[in-house]
């Protein structure tokens, strides 16, 4: 289907929320709470923050829970029932304000989720998932899609993408999906035809960093480098940066009983835990927090383009901004470019 | 739903062996008809084995798949999930979701012979194959068998091991740490790799399939390579933490390779080409 672009003045844009609303349609937006901006199921269109560049988390937990049941089991003294999940029970939910490089990351989740063969939790989520994108027309020092391969006005991922014409500006909308479509079926008057709109003049100004090629390559050359240990020093191995990431897929399964009944979770893990590799007996193949490190960045940008062509990573720049021992991503990436052994 | 990889099968525990110190089989048959008419597997695949509101765990299949209508698992109690399983009791109902990962090519194997060397605990992974040749015994030539634990209450499978003993076509040699023996001991006493020199088994159309704690298969290694046996006729099989058991809950791989579905068997030659991770 091609992308078709329409435009929605800005004081419409409450309204299309109005009309999702009343349709009784489930919407996460950026909300600001205790000032920090966070995605929230929200009633209202004033409740949406405006002028932030990032939320602090990814929309990630909206389709990818932190935990989530996989099964629910009720024993008794002979016997055990055990239940399966049921998919369609996951509700529809309308996912407003998401930014191009999260946009991206449900694709990277998807690939993953899907490696060897179906996963249908997730893809139920997806498939019950409206993306409502928003460009980015202002980026920070910790931002850096356009070195990953996404940039601010990325439709990717979006099933409709609004860019903001120049501030106080009305809204181009891009409809590149079948659940677009449908979205704009439900409030055809405000869809407005575009004339011809370069969107680009409106979007962040943000350069390429790196050549991601050239780091992925280097990556198969210096496994054994120091610089793993010098560039980990810092970390703490807290996992904030897994848990803010928009692609970090790494999970526990873990029971939790109450008497009789009982339930399995699947769970958000990090790599940056030791906890993560223990074994039983004590051994831990990843014992170091430097290994921990390399793992990560091993993960992202080397084991995942090689199984699933495409990068870990959506430049949104969450680990670097969450990290409390100050660890920059993008920092460490412009120097394993150059890194040796 | 009819495919939630995250559903186990329901499994009665029909007979508990206890092994050694900490150390139990147990064997498992499905509860429903239609679960164990579809099951199959084959010798070095593993799956996950979980107690209801504990959790799971990742063991191999510890019998051998030319035995069918159940399965058996070895495991020491080391954790919370293997802590509950040794406290259950022959009825008790637990579950089981696998096979995974990637067998031993026992096909591939036909008229040659069969070195194992294992130690401790890591017999039960081995146990599968060994019984999977003897049960087909006709078509591979010599097996020979070099078990070593620390002490002689140590050794796991102690019936099985007087059987293979006894057999005309198997050539068993156990052995003990120094110090673990008792006075009646009548195997070798002397630490797995050593034992594995003294026995000099040739490498002449020999597959050697090694398993034991990392320092007794760092040790190992060298002497069948120095007895000049090829990277690729030389197998173990690995074990790292696992959840998933099928490659996405991102914690067992070894580089680029997952021990769940790219092993957990694995050759020499493919060991050397991953970072010494495990």
């Amino acid at each position: 289907m091609n992308t078709d672009k329409r435009l929605i003045r800005k004081d419409s844009l409450e309204n299309l929320f109005d009309i999702l609303r009343k349709k009784n349609k489930i919407i996460y937006a950026p909300v600001s709470k205790n000032s920090k901006i966070i995605f929230n199921k929200v009633e209202s269109f004033q409740e949406i923050a405006t002028g932030y560049v990032q939320t602090v988390q990814s929309p990630k937990e909206v389709y990818f829970p932190r935990f989530e049941t996989v099964l629910e089991y009720t024993m008794s003294k002979d016997n055990i029932s055990v239940e399966s999940v049921n998919p369609d029970d996951i509700p529809e939910v309308i996912l407003w304000g998401v930014r191009p490089c999260d946009a991206m990351g449900i694709g990277i989740l998807s690939a993953i989720f899907n490696q060897d063969f179906d996963d249908e939790i997730y893809n139920k989520h997806l498939s019950h998932l409206t993306v409502l994108g928003f460009s980015c027309n202002k980026a920070d020092e910790y931002c850096f899609c356009t070195s990953v391969g996404g940039n601010p006005g990325n439709t990717e991922g979006s099933d409709i993408l609004f860019t903001q014409l120049g501030e106080n500006g009305d809204y181009l909308a891009e409809i590149i999906t079948e659940k677009g479509w449908s979205v704009v079926s439900l409030a055809e008057g405000l869809f407005e035809t575009a004339g011809e709109i370069n969107k680009n003049q409106f979007l962040a100004d943000l350069p390429s960093m790196f050549e991601i090629d050239e780091i992925r390559k280097n990556l198969e050359n210096i496994y054994s480098s120091e610089l793993w240990t010098e560039q980990s020093l810092k970390c703490i191995g807290c996992g904030a940066c897994a848990y803010v990431c928009p692609t970090c897929a790494c999970f526990d399964l873990q029971d939790e009983a109450h008497g009789k009944l009982g339930r399995r979770l699947r769970c958000w893990d990090s790599c940056g835990f030791s906890l993560f590799t223990l074994h039983a007996s004590g051994h831990n193949p990843r014992q170091l927090q430097s290994q921990r490190w390399r793992q990560r960045i091993m993960h992202k940008f080397s084991y995942i383009p090689e199984k699933l062509s495409v990068f870990g990573c959506t430049g949104c720049g969450r680990c670097s901004r969450a990290c409390p021992a100050d660890m920059n991503i993008l920092e460490y990436l412009i120097s394993l470019q150059e890194a040796t052994i | 739903m009819n495919d939630n990889p995250y559903m186990p099968y329901l499994m009665r525990i029909e007979k508990i062996t206890y092994e050694a110190p900490g150390v139990k089989t147990l064997m498992l048959k499905f509860v429903k008809e239609e679960d164990e008419k579809k099951f199959d597997f084959e010798a070095g695949q593993f799956g996950m084995y979980s107690v209801y509101g504990v959790g799971e765990s990742a063991f191999c299949i510890a019998s051998s798949p030319t035995r069918k209508g159940y399965i058996e698992c070895t495991f020491r109690r080391a954790g919370r999930v293997t802590n509950a399983l040794s406290n259950c009791e022959e009825g008790n109902l637990i579950g089981f979701r696998g096979p995974y990962g990637r067998s031993f090519p026992v096909n591939e194997w036909k008229w040659k012979n069969l070195l194992f060397i294992a130690g401790g605990i890591a017999l039960p992974p081995m146990r599968c194959v060994i019984w999977n040749i003897l049960d087909l015994r006709d078509n591979f030539k010599d097996v020979t068998i070099i078990y070593g634990a620390r002490s002689v209450s140590d050794l796991v499978y102690k019936r099985e091991l007087q059987d293979w003993g006894s057999r005309e076509d198997v050539r068993l040699i156990t052995t003990v740490d120094p110090g673990g023996e008792t006075p009646d001991w009548k195997g070798e006493t002397g630490f797995v790799p050593a034992i594995v020199e003294k026995a000099a088994p040739s490498p002449d159309n020999t597959i050697a399939i090694v398993c034991g704690p990392p320092v007794m298969i760092k040790y190992t290694f060298p002497i069948l390579s120095k007895r000049g046996f090829a990277d690729e006729n030389i197998f173990t099989t690995l074990e790292n933490r696992m959840k998933c058991g099928f490659g996405k809950c991102g914690r067992c791989n070894i580089g680029k390779m997952y021990v769940c579905k790219d092993g957990p068997v694995f050759t020499l030659a493919q060991l050397k080409e991953l970072p010494d991770e495990y």
